[in-house]
């Protein structure tokens, strides 16, 4: 596999963290990225997922091969149907593969078993789901520190507090979720996959659940993270605005890959999916 | 609506077990005690009727003292056998046998020990010849005076066989020798009949030794001749003999003697009942909690419902249904049980009562009726409140999230302060003796009562108390996890660790109970006996263990040895009423050896026809020096007694002691406890082992010095605790299955919970961790709260029982930890299944999952 040939020639993740932080201090953090595309941060290798059998059989992945750059923002959209969370799940480790390969970083994701699958998760993975994001009894600062407090390490201070004060909920670190709006509850989801640095966060559908203003600030923040943090991020989305922050979108339609578009709008977003709708829905 | 409420039910199958467990075991309970019950007292009808099989009419001399079959069995009083000859010309009597047949005749088995008894009588008798029940299985009729046959049962238990010389202890004489000329065996090719030893001998060693009256028989049984009725023999020779006799016929004898085993059945069944009734208690809490929980989950279903535009008593109905249908399969789970439970007690009861043959399994109308009664009312009471919850349900619930909100606990609180306070008025009313005859009512609704007003007051105390526990499990990050969740709905908590409260209390209760009477009255043993050695056996029938009263004369020949008294005792009418009274060997006794002080009169010499009673008993009765009062003992007239002296009561002795002299009258006119006071300068060790040489013919007791012996005497508390703690061990094993119930039904309704965790990185032993914390801290938090209830409940009851002796107040620290160390394990117990259910837990499922 191409991420364990790389095993012993790339630095400590944190290391590079560190340094990429001192690159977007430069403020070329585009040309960065797109330097380094050859090292993937994610990256999926004729991937097919099939569920069931017989005649209930559903195949969700048709062969796809895919790579999440590092320090991108990726979107993965499609119809409903088209395989995008699928995806996203079998790239984060949470779903198994039929067929193909899944890596994260330098690791080999498939494979692994429970105990690797959630080693994975706790180290390397950052999750942002659609709702639901957050356990009812701790404080928003709990929530956040959660992930590191179950992998027994200490938080990083200084990030820390970069990652507080980008999400802006220092006054809000000791309410419970309940007391928070959807929109903040969100921001802290985002800081609690944020503050261990993965080597990559999965955003599904982060903006689902939030009115246009929650989301956009969601969104927001997002994006900051990669610009100003060199955070890889791949988010699956049905939404052209949500779509049209990332750096690159991905469109999945019946299990593949069939287009891709780099620093994409709303409307070039919403004209590809048009396309795409109106073939499936003739063969549909 | 039935249609969907049952297809939901279906759909959870696990839900359904976890809540029917609880009344399944409840009503195993219920319904075993009474399969048993009736089982036992059907198989005593038949042995009653197998043992007068052969017996149409039976003439008995009237008892001086009436007893019940729980004192002990009734030995008829002896009469001439003139009265033999009496019957004998009655016309229509085929056959008049004179019997002697007297409790108290023990065979000395090959152990050297006196075989046993727990219950069954153990009769001597004379030999009147094979019949239809009675056959020699091996050998002869005894012929001479030292032979003796046996039946089968007794020959087993004690390992002898024929031809074997072997030592009888009888009631009136010392041990004396004899061979076993014969064993017999009975109709049906049984052993024994219900147990019962019997030994039987040549008439006038009968006589002599059951009877101490030669050419006496204490029973007439007669046959009738063709075509008499038993009834009309019955009258015919009751009117020959005259009053002083009683004569009935068999089946009214076997009646008889049924009934009065019916009656101790019936107090047996009514603890059984008593125990089944906490079992339930505990169920109802945890049904509640299941019920509570399955509606705040299908908040979403319910309020979907109520939107499509179901109305509130349909959505009650809903619940209740449930409820119903729970109910009607636990209780038919739990009668199955119950009836197996039954037969197993009753097959191990038949055994340790020495091979009872088992009547056939019944199941009565009782067990039935009170399983689907107790089944159905408890689920569907313990429905209704979640019921009602269910139909307060607003229709746009089903488009939130389900949110359970933190209703306030004032409420609650309130509730269960006025419960408490009940409990606590009724239980100072009982304990304080104010409740006139329903005293142990009263008591019983005050526990029943203050155990609802804590569980209601335990959500409340549940916060603080569970997150200082949370706080020794919180040092890892699942513990934290952990302790969070169990402090998170209070009320379900609370319930889950109240259900746990009650089995411990009452555990605890009866241990402080039972540990102050019991150092109560060994501290004023030892305060009061003063004798350096002590001669006494355990009981274990009705019967006390006795010993040949000619030891005390050799004991007192015993260099070294200053003093000996033996101590007798007998049920006897005084006064006519029924009393327990003493006799001493030596007078001197009372002051020596027990402390005994005067309050009037003399108490230290005791001639024929004086006696002296207690402090407490010339109050009752009035009685003063001088005055005179009628004595039956079990044998020989009523004789008039004069009050000689009055003493200060104490536990250790009892309220009428009579000379010495009167112990000849007494059914068992031997020594049933020895004490032996050293003279100064004499060593127990030197004098031990010759009392003991001298108890070589009395197996049932050994000498002893004094501390072993008021251990030993105080010991008898304990396996009254340990029952009791085996009988309550269901009220806290079900209280486990609610705190599985509770976790597991917890864990399904975090679902999602755990699926965010696990895809956030918690690994599959730190989750069953969180799981297992949460188990701890509950069942701890119970735990504490039943051993806080029962200590102070148990210190209740000794206060009020200050006056009858219990002075001390023992609070078994010990034991407490011990409960709450249980109770931890309990937890990790409890969280198995749950936590493993967590861990295995399809993180991607968990996170769709609604």
């Amino acid at each position: 596999m191409a991420g364990s040939t790389e095993d012993g020639k790339q630095p400590r993740r944190i290391q590079r963290g560190a340094a990429r932080t001192d690159e977007s201090n430069e403020g070329d953090d585009v040309t960065a990225t797109v330097g380094r595309q050859a090292q993937a941060a994610a990256r999926a290798n004729d991937v097919w997922k099939v569920y069931g059998s017989g005649e209930a059989q559903v195949i969700a992945l048709r062969g796809v091969s895919a790579e999440f750059e590092r320090g991108r923002f990726t979107a993965i959209m499609g119809p409903s149907g088209s395989g995008k969370s699928t995806l996203m799940h079998c790239l984060a480790g949470l779903d198994t593969v039929t067929r193909g390969t899944v890596a994260i970083g330098d690791t080999t994701v498939t494979g692994l078993g429970d105990a690797g699958l959630t080693k994975l998760r706790r180290d390397k993975v950052g999750f942002i789901f659609q709702q639901f994001n957050l356990l009812p009894t701790l404080s928003a600062k709990e929530n956040i520190l959660l992930p590191l407090s179950i992998a027994g390490r200490k938080p990083d201070p200084a990030w820390y507090d970069t990652v507080i004060d980008t999400v802006g909920l220092r006054d809000r670190l000791d309410h419970r979720p309940a007391q928070l709006s959807g929109g903040q509850q969100q921001r802290v989801a985002c800081a609690r996959a944020l503050v261990s640095r993965p080597e990559v966060i999965f955003a599904d559908e982060p903006t689902g659940n939030l009115d246009s203003r929650a989301g956009a600030e969601v969104l927001n923040f997002l994006r900051n993270s990669v610009r100003e943090h060199g955070q890889t991020i791949v988010m699956v989305t049905h939404d052209p605005t949500a779509a049209a922050y990332a750096d690159r979108v991905v469109f999945l339609a019946d299990g593949q890959i069939v287009s891709e578009l780099i620093e994409p709008t709303a409307e070039t977003v919403l004209d590809t999916m048009k396309k795409l709708d109106a073939p499936a829905e003739v063969n549909g | 609506m039935i249609r969907a409420t049952l297809k939901s039910l279906l759909a959870r199958k696990l839900r359904l077990i976890l809540s029917g467990l609880a009344v399944v075991l409840g009503v195993m309970f219920v319904s075993g005690a009474f399969v048993l019950t009736d089982t036992l007292g059907r198989t005593f009808d038949s042995i009653f009727a197998d043992a007068y099989e052969g017996i149409d009419v039976n003439v008995a001399a009237k008892p001086k003292i009436a007893m019940s079959e729980m004192e002990g069995e009734q030995t008829a009083p002896p009469f001439a056998a003139t009265t033999v000859d009496t019957v004998k010309a009655v016309p229509g009597v085929a056959e008049a046998t004179g019997v002697v047949a007297a409790d108290g005749a023990r065979l000395i088995g090959s152990n050297g020990k006196a075989v046993a008894s727990f219950g069954p009588p153990q009769l001597g008798e004379n030999w009147t010849g094979e019949s239809d029940v009675v056959r020699l299985r091996e050998g002869r009729e005894p012929r001479a005076d030292d032979e003796i046959v046996i039946n089968k049962g007794l020959a087993t238990a004690g390992k002898v066989k024929l031809g074997e010389r072997v030592g009888v202890l009888t009631p009136l004489e010392p041990k004396r020798e004899f061979t076993i000329v014969g064993i017999f065996g009975y109709s049906g090719n049984r052993d024994s009949i219900g147990g019962a030893n019997e030994i039987m001998f040549t008439t006038p060693m009968a006589q002599r030794l059951m009877l101490g009256e030669p050419g006496t028989f204490n029973s007439v049984s007669v046959k009738a001749a063709g075509g008499v009725s038993d009834e009309s023999l019955r009258d015919a020779v009751a009117s020959a003999v005259g009053d002083g006799f009683v004569v009935k016929t068999g089946e009214q004898l076997s009646t008889e003697a049924a009934e009065g085993f019916k009656e101790a059945l019936s107090f047996f069944n009514r603890i059984l009942l008593g125990f089944a009734a906490v079992a339930l208690l505990v169920g109802t809490f945890l049904i509640l909690n299941t019920f509570s929980i399955i509606v705040a989950q299908r908040t979403r279903e319910l309020a979907l419902m109520r939107a499509i535009g179901a109305n509130r008593r349909q959505m009650i109905g809903s619940v209740v249904l449930e409820a119903v249908a729970v109910g009607l399969i636990a209780s038919v789970l739990g009668l199955a049980a119950g009836i197996g439970i039954g037969a197993l007690l009753a097959w191990a009861f038949g055994n340790l009562a020495g091979g009872l043959t088992l009547a056939g399994l019944g199941v009565p109308a009782s067990a039935v009726i009170g399983a689907f009664a107790v089944g159905l009312v408890i689920t569907v009471v313990a429905a209704l409140l979640p019921a009602l919850r269910a139909s307060r349900i607003p229709p746009i619930a089903a488009m939130q999230d389900v949110a359970t909100p933190d209703r306030p606990l004032t409420r609650i609180t309130l509730a269960g302060g006025l419960v408490t306070a009940v409990g606590a008025a009724l239980l100072v009313l009982g304990l304080g003796g104010n409740a006139g005859g329903n005293t142990l009512v009263t008591i019983l609704g005050g526990v029943l009562f203050a155990f609802i007003g804590v569980a209601l007051l335990t959500p409340l105390i549940s916060r603080p108390v569970v997150s200082l526990l949370g706080a020794i499990f919180a040092w890892s990050v699942p513990g934290k996890l952990g302790r969070l969740n169990s402090g998170r709905n209070p009320r379900r908590t609370a319930i889950t660790a109240a259900a746990l409260m009650v089995g411990i209390a009452l555990v605890t209760g009866v241990t402080v109970i039972l540990d102050s009477a019991k150092s109560s009255i060994s501290g004023l043993a030892q305060d009061t006996i003063k004798a350096e050695l002590v001669i006494a056996g355990v009981q274990s029938g009705p019967r006390p263990p006795t010993f040949d009263p000619a030891v005390l004369q050799k004991a007192a020949a015993i260099p070294g040895v200053q003093l000996v008294d033996g101590e007798y005792g007998d049920l006897a009418v005084v006064g006519g009423e029924r009393t327990w009274v003493g006799a001493s060997s030596e007078d001197a006794a009372l002051r020596q050896v027990f402390g005994v002080r005067p309050t009037a009169g003399d108490i230290d010499r005791l001639a024929p026809g004086q006696m002296l009673v207690s402090s407490d008993t010339a109050e009752a009765r009035n009685l003063s020096v001088g005055s005179t009062v009628p004595v039956q003992l079990a044998r020989g007239e009523p004789t008039t007694y004069t009050v000689t002296g009055i003493y200060e009561s104490s536990q250790i002795t009892g309220g009428v002691l009579l000379p010495a002299e009167a112990v000849r009258d007494f059914a068992i006119p031997q020594p049933i406890q020895g004490f032996i006071q050293l003279a100064p300068g004499a060593r127990v060790a030197d004098v031990q082992p010759q009392v003991e040489a001298l108890l070589a013919d009395s197996p049932e007791v050994s000498v002893a010095d004094r501390d072993a012996f008021i251990e030993q005497q105080a010991s008898q508390v304990d396996g009254l605790l340990t029952m009791i703690q085996i009988l309550l061990a269901l009220a806290i094993v079900i209280a486990v299955l609610g705190i599985v119930n509770t976790l597991a039904l917890s864990v399904l309704e975090r679902t999602r919970e755990l699926g965010l965790l696990r895809a956030i990185g918690l690994r599959r032993a730190q989750t069953m961790r969180m799981i297992t914390v949460e188990a701890v801290v509950i069942s701890v938090f119970g735990a504490l709260l039943g051993v806080v209830v029962g200590a102070g409940l148990g210190a209740a009851v000794v206060e009020a029982l200050k006056d009858e002796g219990i002075t001390d107040l023992i609070l078994p620290w010990s034991q407490m930890g011990v409960f709450l160390g249980l109770a931890a394990i309990v937890g990790v117990v409890a969280a198995v299944l749950p936590a493993i259910r967590a861990a295995r837990i399809n993180v991607l499922g968990a996170i769709a999952h609604d």
